[in-house]
């Protein structure tokens, strides 16, 4: 049975989750997804994972979400407050989501799942840095290599052609 | 531990419900990108849950490169959007139709 943080968490999870996708205001939209990345953090504590908890924290919630934020800012006010949305494509979408969550829900309700339960200690969050260095090395330096790229090709798209660098008033 | 591993599976099921409803309702670029957000954090939960469960280091260490591939995922995403925006002065993907090839 789920003790009284994990009802909490979920709450918090799953309620601003909600928020960030029907709040009007794009701004408290994105803070809202804060508050869904947040609670994911707390769900990777309470499943004795510490380190993936604090990586979260400071990769999602530190600096995803304030990328978002200054996307956000950049945009033109009366976009930011715009909901453009069509009556019968909700209900779709909702049905859908019905069927997504109802549908999986009692597969895995009906599956072995639901006997699985442990005693054993959490895994030592030394062993990740071993696996890094060791098995999943060259994922590892692929990984990096992938991030270079895509920040770099992030940092092309997004920069101005048609202002010449003389050309800047600031 | 008190807590089950279906009560986490059932947490991370309901959050990709939500992603999809996202993806499927909202015409808004930046909220559709808040949906895929949410859908990686489910699989980012069940990655961890059942590392924990079974118990194993991998479900974290996969977890620990989905968070960092999602980085670069958001980093693209998000001046894929500048550059959208700058051209049709609008976030609304009925707009991007022309970029369709």
């Amino acid at each position: 049975m789920a003790d009284a943080a994990f009802l909490a968490l979920t709450v918090i999870t799953i309620g601003s989750a909600i928020a960030a996708l029907e709040l009007r205001s794009l701004i408290y939209g994105s803070i809202a997804l804060m508050g869904t990345l947040g609670g994911i953090a707390g769900f990777f504590f309470l499943l004795d994972a510490p380190f993936v908890a604090l990586f979260q924290l400071a990769v999602y919630v530190g600096s995803i979400a304030v990328l978002i934020l200054f996307t956000v800012m950049l945009v033109k006010r009366e976009l930011i407050f715009k909901k453009v949305e069509d009556k019968r494509r909700k209900f779709a979408g909702i049905g859908l989501m019905m069927v997504v969550m109802v549908g999986l829900g009692a597969v895995f309700l009906d599956s072995g799942i639901k006997t699985i339960t442990t005693d054993e200690p959490p895994v030592d969050f030394r062993d990740i840095g071993t696996d890094f260095v060791t098995y999943y090395w060259p994922a590892l330096i692929l990984m990096g290599l992938i991030l270079a790229g895509s920040v770099t090709g992030a940092l092309v798209l997004a920069k101005r052609e048609d202002v010449e660098n003389d050309q800047r008033t600031n | 531990m008190t807590n089950e591993l279906i009560d986490f599976t059932l947490v991370s099921v309901a959050l990709l419900g939500i992603g999809i409803y996202g993806l499927a309702v909202k015409r808004n670029f930046i909220r559709m990108l808040f949906a895929v957000e949410i859908i990686i954090n489910a699989a980012n939960l069940n990655l961890v849950a059942f590392g924990r469960f079974l118990p194993h280091s991998g479900g974290q260490t996969l977890a620990l490169f989905s968070i960092a591939i999602a980085a670069a995922e958001v980093a693209v995403g998000l001046s894929l959007i500048i550059v959208a925006y700058r051209m049709y002065q609008n976030v609304d993907i009925a707009d991007f139709r022309s970029l369709k090839g």
